[in-house]
């Protein structure tokens, strides 16, 4: 495969980040617009063309004989080279996880683009102020993710993920005048940022002790035979082996270091995928535009976490003990995130949550994933789910995006009825709460299911809790989406036009996600994506009892959403009123919030910055004016002796030299 | 042993040049404190006559007497007007001054006298160097000889009279 | 009697300890430049009395109050130079007006 594609895939988004950034100010609003918008459809057809010769072409240097995707080091340039083994290098990395993140980012983005033209301006067509910075710092983001994926060392990935951290934070904080938007963006910069402090220590570790960053090497090659390989089948279990269970491998507080190091790294995941406890600053992050929501903060940035777990999967296999606690995180924040989202009344925290149980879904399957149970299902359930979320769910923060456009308010008390309004958004967000429900043939049926079933062979318990949760995401979305389109219209004001379907810009994503949504669940993803590369049939291992089951939970928790809410009636205000304190507590979010707070102000800001802040103003501080002033007062004290009299001079130079005389006889005496 | 004249010489010319000093460094009229200058420098010639250098005492006879004290009279005539008495000085600044000299003295005199056993030498006997030999040592350039600071303090002479003329000169 | 080196360098002292006096109690610059030659005009006598005294075979301190005599000429003519400039500046030569240019 020639490198221009690859490198055109990098290059062109940065590009519309530096040309926008710097001359969108010089262009209209809608030259901006559409450049970006060009720019990004340009990057969708090659990165299509990239992941479709990747998976289809049966290429030699991409495919076996016998049948296994091969990882394929397109370029792999040396930027820094510190010492002989310390280089950092630049590449770009095809294997199966890669390729079809290619075609998630660039698919939504592109959508997202799209969408953003009509959405970012008020109904009589004026567009928001910033607009083409707005693109520009899309353009970086989805540069940053790209260069994520396709990212052959750790290192790399790790600046990508800075960078992707970055543009979330400069998205968030896109309304910069909203002090609560302000606010979200810094949370989630310093939140994601804190989970980095250990993401980094985890790379060092790993690359200490593992000689090296790139993935191909730890995830493949024992560590005496570092030969230079570009080009080896995915993760042999005994090449890992040998790197890390035969070498002697230090011990740290009772687990190996490559315990550690996975758990670190894992630490980075969880504030980039938001699970608990750093998951605080993705509900905030909605402050940001609802595209970016639908964009970084549903769809592609905070499955970060997820994809690099994925990543370094063979290393996670070592050491089951790290799949333990992820599968347990996850299992924990998936419920969390689950009851949470049953009682918020902003449309778009009740999709952040949701975002963060669908992530929680995705960890909880790669940690539940063994390769001894139907090949390493968990895996590739992972992987799917991750895929045909981020399609419903861009859908569903669309779609929301339109309502919110239609509306002027998150807050669905203000929406009700607007199913004969919006008949393009009602249809595609019904779509969107099926998939997400996991209705079949909807795309969300057959990835959940395949977790379910992989959580099954792991362990009954986490089976029985995720189909829990499954049965409460079918609840609240439908809860929403009843919310939102059904019950009693508002009237609409004199003088007001009542809320109507969006301009095609917006529209157009919307169907079009809504219709992957309907298909996506019968792309055979086991022949494209599995662990070690190997294609299974995964109808071969579709479990249809576990479906049945899955199936049968998601109609009744439907049923019991279109008891309580298809229209205005007290059962839901009795149960409010029956569980009191379980109301208060998922609608506070269990007071996470209150206890960062309570941390960093309380403990930490008062007990020991204050301290410190106090040390550094009187005694550090105090030192260095002290000097200042001393010098001050003796320059002050000394000034006039330098009179410009001469003989002042002459007097003290006499002085002197009479006081050296005396001294002089009186020694000799 | 000294002759009696010489002895009487010795002390017309110490006396002389000891009040005449006092007398350049407290007088009130500049244009006399310059005159009291030139007796001075008189009995300094009168000094090295009597040490047998007369082409010394001729120098400082022409150059200083003659030079010196010429340009200071220019240049007092220049700056003040005849007749000028420059303002009293106060008590206490010619205390102090006063002072400090007679610490001087007393420090200077304290350690030739009890320290510095050369300084009570004989006179010996000496030639009075002549011309040829000073021209010679003067022009010379081998050891003890000065031809290159002869040339130097003539360099400096040259820089000294065009600096002398750019400095006063009217703008 | 004999006059010994001493009886020579004591005058000499007690002219310098003069010129001390006057340099830094007369505030006529002119003044001040008289003190400075009659301390000048000190050493030199010592130059030559230790030379006489000391080592009468050869010429150091006679040649060395030579070109100091030169070099006091050179000085006097400038220091005169300067001080015609400061007269027509300030329109005096008074040593303790001249801070103007201070700081």
């Amino acid at each position: 495969m020639e490198m221009t594609i690859p490198v055109l895939i990098l290059a062109i988004p940065l590009f519309m980040f530096l040309f926008l950034g710097l001359l969108g100010m010089k262009m209209s609003h809608k030259l901006a617009g559409t450049l970006g918008t060009l720019g990004m459809g340009t990057i969708l057809v090659l990165s299509y063309y990239t992941a479709f010769q990747y998976f289809f072409s049966g290429a030699p240097e991409f495919i076996n004989a016998a049948g296994e995707r091969l990882q394929y080091l397109v370029f792999d340039q040396t930027w820094l080279q510190f010492t002989e083994k310390l280089v950092i290098k630049v590449g770009f990395f095809l294997d199966p996880i890669s390729a079809m993140m290619l075609v998630v980012i660039t698919t939504i983005s592109f959508m997202v683009h799209l969408y953003s033209m009509g959405y970012m301006r008020d109904h009589h067509g004026v567009y928001e102020h910033g607009f083409q910075r707005f693109y520009a710092f899309l353009s970086l983001f989805s540069f940053s993710m790209l260069g994520l994926v396709v990212a052959p060392n750790i290192f790399q990935t790790y600046i990508f993920w800075e960078l992707v951290g970055a543009s979330s934070y400069l998205l968030i904080g896109f309304y910069y005048t909203k002090p609560s938007a302000v606010s979200a963006s810094k949370k989630a910069f310093i939140v994601t940022r804190f989970a980095d402090l250990g993401f980094l220590i985890g790379i060092l570790v790993l690359s200490y002790y593992g000689g090296t960053f790139n993935f191909a090497e730890l995830t493949s090659a024992p560590v005496e035979g570092l030969a230079g390989v570009s080009q080896v089948s995915l993760g042999t279990a005994e090449g890992i082996k040998a790197m890390f269970t035969n070498s002697a491998a230090p011990v740290f507080m009772g687990a190996s270091v490559l315990t550690w190091a996975l758990v670190l790294i894992f630490m980075g995941c969880m504030g980039k995928s938001a699970m608990m406890p750093l998951h605080i600053w993705l509900p905030d992050a909605m402050e940001g535009p609802t595209p970016v929501s639908a964009l970084i903060h549903a769809a592609t940035m905070v499955v970060a976490g997820v994809y690099l777990v994925a990543r370094l999967f063979p290393l996670y296999l070592m050491e089951t003990a790290a799949l333990d606690i992820i599968t347990v995180v996850g299992a924990l924040t998936a419920f969390y995130a689950a009851m949470v989202a049953c009682v918020q009344v902003d449309i778009k925290r009740v999709l952040a949550f949701s975002t963060i149980s669908q992530i929680a879904f995705m960890m909880v399957s790669l940690g539940v994933a063994r390769p001894e149970f139907h090949e390493g299902l968990g895996y590739m359930a992972s992987m799917f789910h991750l895929f045909t979320h981020a399609m419903f769910k861009a859908l569903l923060f669309l779609g929301a995006g339109a309502l919110i456009h239609a509306i002027g308010s998150n807050d669905y008390t203000a929406m009700h009825g607007l199913r004969k309004y919006m008949p393009i958004t009602h249809w595609t967000f019904l779509i969107g709460c099926l998939a997400i429900a996991g209705i079949i043939p909807f795309s969300g049926f057959f990835s959940k299911d395949e977790i379910l079933s992989s959580c099954l062979g792991y362990s009954w318990v986490a089976y029985l809790w995720m189909s829990l949760v499954a049965g409460m995401t079918a609840f609240y979305m439908f809860r929403l989406y009843y919310l939102i389109f059904w019950w009693k219209e508002h009237e609409t004001p004199e003088g007001h036009h009542a809320p109507h379907d969006q301009p095609w810009t917006m529209s157009l994503p919307l169907i079009f996600l809504a219709a992957v949504s309907c298909v996506a669940g019968f792309i055979p993803f086991g022949e494209l994506v599995s662990w070690n590369g190997h294609p299974y049939d995964f109808m071969a291992h579709f479990d249809w009892s576990v479906a049945a089951v899955s199936l049968c939970v998601a109609v009744a928790a439907i049923v019991l959403a279109t008891v309580m809410y298809r229209k205005e009636n007290p059962l839901p205000s009795k149960m409010r009123n029956a569980l009191p304190a379980l109301w208060t507590w998922c609608y506070h979010r269990f007071y996470w919030d209150e206890l960062y707070m309570f941390i960093t102000h309380s403990i930490i800001f008062r007990s020991v910055c204050r301290p410190l802040a106090w040390f550094d103003r009187h005694i550090i501080d105090g030192t260095m004016d002290a000097f200042a002033t001393v010098t001050n007062k003796v320059s002050e004290a000394i000034k006039p002796l330098q009179s410009g009299q001469i003989q002042m001079y002459v007097w003290y130079y006499l002085i002197g030299a009479l006081a050296l005389g005396v001294v002089t006889i009186l020694c000799l005496l | 042993m000294e002759s009696v004249g010489s002895i009487i010489l010795y002390f017309i010319v110490a006396l002389s040049m000891i009040v005449f000093s006092v007398m350049a460094v407290t007088t009130r009229k500049i244009l006399r404190a310059a005159t009291y200058l030139l007796f001075t420098l008189f009995g300094t010639a009168v000094v090295y006559f009597m040490l047998d250098y007369e082409f010394l005492g001729a120098v400082q006879i022409a150059v200083y007497a003659g030079g010196i004290v010429v340009l200071f009279v220019f240049a007092i005539l220049l700056t003040s007007r005849p007749g000028d008495n420059t303002e009293r000085l106060t008590s206490k600044s010619r205390m102090l001054g006063g002072v400090a000299a007679v610490i001087t003295l007393i420090v200077a005199c304290y350690s030739l006298v009890s320290r510095c056993a050369l300084a009570f030498a004989q006179k010996p006997e000496m030639e009075t160097p002549d011309m040829q030999q000073i021209g010679a040592t003067l022009m010379g350039t081998g050891a003890g000889q000065y031809l290159l600071p002869f040339e130097a303090v003539s360099v400096l002479l040259l820089a000294c009279i065009i600096g002398g003329v750019v400095v006063a000169r009217k703008r | 009697m004999e006059i010994t080196a001493v009886y020579y360098l004591i005058p000499a002292l007690i002219m310098f300890c003069c010129g001390v006096y006057g340099f830094i109690t007369r505030k006529n610059m002119i003044a001040m430049l008289i003190s400075l030659e009659l301390m000048l005009n000190a050493v030199d006598i010592n130059f030559v009395v230790f030379n006489r005294f000391l080592y009468p075979e050869q010429m150091e301190g006679m040649f060395f109050t030579l070109f100091a005599i030169a070099i006091a000429a050179a000085e006097t003519a400038l220091a005169i130079a300067i001080i015609i400039n400061i007269f027509r500046a300030a329109k005096n030569i008074d040593v303790r007006s001249l801070n103007e240019m201070k700081f």
